[in-house]
């Protein structure tokens, strides 16, 4: 029986590879194996003979077995490692090229200032970017002499010969739809509403079309104080700084009576503009208490009405925010820029979440 | 508007600094654009006295100099020929900053002799081109100041210029008496009374003037008087130096004193030279159309009908508020002259202005509306100034028509300020701010001042009192919420949708662009656009001149400008309006996609590959998919003819309901948009997806086996144009309940199935929802497939 042990299991631990092995299992404790054999004998022994040499065969079976198993596994590891060896790779060459699309800073930053006004209220309203100009100034308090015309630099449609009306224009303001809303939805409101505008005008910071957002709301005790709360919180929230103060200054629109422009703090320092902190004023928006006319002109009563109205540059408060040197840039569709300025797909803003990285 | 400080101070007595005076303005809505303080940069440079003067051993232009300063004596070599013992100078010490050669001031040697300091020229310190040598002051102690010096002896130089910005509202402050109201009403001082006495007429005067009865809605009073063997020449000194501060030339006294009292009152005047009235009569009266006139500015200008003219026997001598004639205006050889105070309709002349050109002080002035009511005294000023300094005498003062009657009065309610703007201000304060600017309040009424065409109403007065009080006071108050609890969500499905597609369109690897909405005509007209309607008027230029169609025009110059600058790959996309029309409301908002070149640059993996339809395909699905779409929609070959014809569908759910296209760009047009290609592109309608049914968020219960599915496979020779999609559909209608999905694995076209044949095989996925499929069944739906496939494409089944 030792003889048998030692024969096999010295076979086993020089066996050179699967195939081997297989063989001397079989030559073992396959069917006809040497151990298998032994034990068919176990039926002729005696019940006394028998109880010696049948453990001592199982053990020695199972000794095999294990030994067999055991180098079974060595081999396999040893074949596996020979594999592996060879498969070498050069993981320093590039991954296969995945395109990274943007999203425009136009489209990111009115995403944000959208949802800090709808965390207050305000829903978005929209209207044609072609107008009449009774929607685009006369309901706005511009009657045709106003300077206020001639300085905006309207661009005009082609009238048809014939068509005696006045030409449409291409909307100077998104306050065009302040009256288109308060229309369709009178008092009380609260709405901002973004979108392009177009002047005729273009240098580094004039470009003949650019965005802009309105605010607009209006209730029976609005007062300018609650407009400079909304623009102290959109700010602060818009830049992530804490307590921005703005000033208002006196000023002049031809739809809000009392007009304020509005300037937020800022320093400059070094060539760089920082906002939020410091002794400087940086001018962002105009705003004011809606003029009687206007509110009229949307058939809502100034008697019982009243709110406060603002725009402001959407591109223009990207560029303070972003760093963002050259309006002209936004719409010159050069891929450097989309791919720089651009924000990821999945960056969008959120109050929860953050408006921005 | 511009004006200096010591104008300013003529009508304001005050002891506030430049700086009050300036953030005063900008709170009070007069925004400072600049100042210019010209004594800023002089601040350094002090008075010395040469104490004595010695030839320089080595230099014979230069001279030794021991100069007296507050610093006591230094020696300063200097190479000035006036520089000489007993005179007082302007000095520069080590340190000192001289603008006008752009030097800081050093201690240095000067062929062997050391010099610390500099005497200056009026040029080196830019207060005028003299440079003959240094200068040289009558009076000033040693180390005064010299800012000091030249502010007690020639103000004019040092005197700081303020420029503000106007807004049309306030034409008051088109005149420095009015600036200086508002200061004043500020607090910042004390208006002075500037009034003169009439000058009485020593005789009748000789210019006759009539206004037509249709044109005294456009003139309605005329004051004007002739004053009599003036001697017309250069302004005094003070006014050219008022004047040239602002930017304006002097011309000759008589024209500088019209110019003077347009910016000091807000009141533009006219002097005609008497001589030169034809027939000694004056006639204010409406165009007919056609006359014409060289104007002051020497150019000719033609009228239209309706425009107010001023004509005598020989014709038009000016256009009322706008411009002098060229022929009747006064010389430096004027000795009889007429003088002119007239009030002009703002609308009238801003239509005048507009239609003719013309930019003048007087009519951007009469535009926003003059005082009416000062016309009479306005031509007293201007009458005792011109008799001050040009002597002569004057006539009596004609008149034609009467001063406009600008009297209204608004109710002033305290309580308004508070609830209007919300600020706090005590009534008796609200009264005085409006009276110091000029209303006469009766009990609660406030009568509004003839030089305020802006106040129209109670809200302007709330405006002034809160304006004078400054903003600056008003605190932030929160808006309450217009519901409690949880904000709700503001955007509209639309408004979703368009934000969805963006952000999808990004994901798929796409560089969002923002274009203008005006392109070319012969772009817009490639793509269906460039008719009349959309065209602009008045565009920026001719490649801005039509409202864009689509968006893909924007896109593929876009793509022409990135292959220019080295870029020959891209994708590029856009979500934004098209205009189908001139109207408002003809638009519609598009997302286009644009896929040009390779889908990257060649790469270790050879992954890199042209782009094709199919790609375009897929994420026009995605997109579709992203804000909604159906999944089971028709691709139809109806599209438009910027697409290439065989190489583009029509995504849609019936004929009519078109949700997008796509396809490979016609090569015409991309030859004609300078597109190197290919390109792929898609166009989407968000608008045109049916919104859903429901409005709930529970989703439909899934349905799903635990049965084993079955795929079997089947090729099918057809018609080399028939589409998959027809097979697609015939295969899935064999058994709709058991086949789960259909899909095409393989095309093969031509090679031995002959030239118009292809090979279009398909994998079927069964799915048993009651019982496993037994070998005969799946036989019976294999034929079934082969049944509907070979009926709906009359192809056979690939042996």
């Amino acid at each position: 029986m030792d003889d048998l042990k030692q024969k096999y299991l010295g076979q086993i631990a020089d066996a050179a590879d699967e195939n081997a092995l297989e063989a001397i299992r079989l030559g073992a404790v396959g069917k006809k194996g040497e151990v298998s054999l032994k034990m068919r004998e176990l039926g002729r022994m005696t019940p006394e003979e028998r109880q010696v040499a049948g453990p001592a065969l199982n053990a020695l079976k199972n000794e095999i077995n294990s030994a067999l198993s055991a180098r079974k596994a060595a081999l396999s590891d040893a074949s596996l490692n020979e594999r592996l060896r060879t498969e070498w790779l050069d993981v320093t060459l590039p991954a296969r090229p995945g395109r990274q699309g943007t999203i425009h800073p136009v489209s990111q930053v009115t995403e944000e200032v959208t949802a800090i006004f709808g965390e207050m209220g305000f829903t978005v309203a929209e209207g044609p970017r072609i107008d009449t100009d009774w929607y685009n100034f006369d309901a706005l308090n511009i009657p045709g002499h106003h300077p206020a015309r001639a300085e905006m630099d309207t661009f005009y449609m082609a009238r048809a010969e014939g068509d005696d009306r006045p030409p449409h224009v291409l909307r100077t303001h998104t306050s065009p739809v302040q009256i288109r809303t308060m229309e369709a939805q009178g008092a009380p409101l609260r709405i901002i509403c973004p979108g392009g505008v177009y002047r005729a005008d273009y240098d580094q910071t004039h470009t003949p079309m650019f965005h802009q957002i309105e605010g607009l709301a209006i209730d029976k005790d609005i007062s300018m104080a609650n407009l400079k709360w909304v623009l102290e919180e959109f700010f602060s929230a818009f830049f992530g700084i804490e307590g921005i103060e703005t000033r208002f200054r006196a000023s002049h629109f031809p739809f809000t009576e009392p007009s304020a422009e509005v300037d937020i703090q800022c320093s400059w320092i070094d060539g760089q503009l920082r906002i939020g902190e410091g002794d400087d004023w940086l001018e962002v928006l105009g705003s004011g208490m809606v003029h009687p006319n206007v509110l009229k002109a949307g058939g809502v009563d100034p008697d019982v009405w009243q709110g406060f109205a603002f725009g402001m540059g959407i591109d223009r408060i990207a560029m303070l925010k972003y760093g963002i040197p050259d309006l002209r840039a936004f719409f010159d569709s050069d891929l450097r820029w989309l791919r720089h300025y651009g924000f990821a797909s999945l960056d969008q803003p959120t109050l929860h979440g953050g408006l921005h990285r | 508007m511009k004006f200096t400080l010591s104008w300013l101070k003529d009508h304001l007595e005050t002891t506030a600094t430049l700086d009050e005076i300036l953030y005063a303005l900008t709170d009070l809505g007069l925004e400072v654009e600049g100042v210019e303080d010209r004594a800023a940069r002089l601040k350094d440079f002090t008075l010395g006295y040469v104490a004595s003067a010695e030839q320089h051993p080595d230099a014979d232009r230069l001279r030794v100099c021991q100069v007296d300063t507050d610093e006591g004596q230094k020696q300063i070599i200097c190479g000035a020929p006036n520089a000489r013992e007993g005179i007082t100078v302007v000095i520069a010490k080590p340190g000192v900053y001289v603008p006008g050669i752009d030097t800081t001031i050093g201690v240095g040697k000067i062929r062997g002799i050391e010099s610390f300091g500099m005497m200056a020229s009026e040029r080196e310190l830019e207060l005028s081109e003299e440079h003959d040598g240094i200068i040289e002051l009558p009076s000033g102690e040693v180390g005064q100041s010299f800012v000091d010096w030249l502010a007690e002896n020639d103000p004019a130089k040092v005197d700081p210029v303020i420029e503000i910005a106007i807004t049309p509202n306030r034409p008051d402050a088109l005149g420095v008496r009015g600036i200086a109201r508002d200061l004043a009403a500020r607090g910042l001082g004390k208006l002075k009374k500037r009034d003169v006495d009439a000058v009485p007429g020593v005789f009748a005067c000789p210019v006759t003037v009539t206004i037509d009865g249709d044109t005294l809605d456009q003139c309605p009073v005329f004051f004007g008087r002739v004053i009599r063997g003036v001697t017309n020449g250069p302004s005094p000194q003070w006014l050219q130096d008022c004047l040239r501060a602002i930017g304006l030339r002097p011309i000759s006294f008589l024209v500088d004193v019209t110019n003077f009292f347009t910016y000091d009152r807000n009141r533009p005047l006219h002097v005609f030279d008497a001589d030169k009235i034809a027939g000694n009569a004056l006639r204010v009266h409406r165009a007919k159309g056609g006359e014409t006139l060289t104007g002051l500015d020497e150019k000719e200008y033609t009228f239209e009908e309706g425009m107010t003219l001023i004509s005598d026997e020989n014709g038009v001598e000016s256009i009322g508020g706008v411009m002098g004639g060229m022929g009747s205006g006064c010389t430096e050889e004027t000795v009889n002259v007429f003088l002119e105070a007239a009030y002009f309709d703002p609308v009238r002349t801003a239509y005048t202005g507009r239609a003719l050109k013309i930019n003048s002080d007087a009519r951007y002035r009469f535009e926003r509306g003059i005082d009416p009511a000062w016309t009479p005294y306005g031509i007293e000023h201007a009458t005792r100034m011109i008799l001050d300094h040009a002597g002569g005498e004057a006539s009596e003062v004609i008149v034609a028509g009467k001063i406009p009657d600008t009297e209204r009065a608004y109710r002033l309610d305290a309580a308004r300020v508070r609830s209007l703007v919300g600020m706090d201000i005590p009534e008796s304060e609200q009264r005085q701010t409006l009276t110091s600017l000029g209303f006469i309040l009766e009990g609660n009424m406030a009568h509004v001042p003839s030089w305020r065409p802006d106040v129209q109403g109670e809200a302007d007065l709330v405006e002034e009192v809160a304006r004078i009080a400054s903003l600056t006071r008003l605190q932030g108050k929160p808006l309450p919420r217009l519901t409690e609890g949880v904000p709700k969500p503001i955007l509209s499905p639309m408004q979703r949708r368009e934000a969805i597609a963006r952000r999808t369109c990004a994901a798929l690897g796409y560089n969002e662009c923002v274009s203008y909405s005006f392109i070319d005509q012969a772009s817009a007209a490639l793509f269906g656009g460039g008719d009349e309607a959309t065209r602009l008027e008045n565009p920026i230029s001719s490649d801005l001149s039509h409202m864009r169609p689509a968006l893909l025009p924007g896109l593929l110059q876009a793509a022409a400008r990135n292959q220019a600058r080295g870029f020959a790959d891209m994708a590029l996309f856009e979500v934004g309006p098209g205009f189908h029309g001139g109207e408002p409301g003809e638009q519609h908002l598009l997302v286009s996609g644009l896929l040009v070149g390779r889908t990257g640059p060649k790469d270790v993996h050879g992954a890199s590959r042209a782009v094709d339809v199919f790609d375009v395909k897929a994420d026009a699905e995605a997109v579709l998919a992203a804000m909604g779409a159906p999944a089971r929609v028709q691709i139809m070959r109806t599209g438009r003819d910027w697409w290439h014809p065989g190489r583009h569908g029509v995504i849609c759910l019936g004929p009519k309901k078109v949700l997008g296209v796509f396809g490979e760009v016609h090569p015409r047009v991309l030859e004609a948009m300078e597109v190197k290609g290919p390109a792929m592109a898609f166009t989407l309608w968000p608008a045109e997806i049916p919104l859903p049914r429901k409005a709930g968020a529970t989703r439909a219960a899934l349905d799903i086996s635990d049965l084993q599915a079955v795929e079997r496979d089947f090729a099918f020779v057809v018609e080399a144009q028939t589409e998959a999609l027809t097979l697609i559909n015939a295969a899935l209608g064999a058994d709709k309940a058991l086949i789960e999905d259909v899909r095409v694995f393989d095309e093969f076209v031509g090679g031995s199935l002959g030239e118009d044949r292809k090979s279009l095989a398909i994998t079927v996925r069964m799915q048993p929802k009651d019982q496993t499929l037994t070998e005969k069944d799946i036989e019976a739906v294999s034929a079934k497939v082969i049944e509907k496939v070979t009926k709906a494409t009359g192809g056979t089944l690939r042996g």
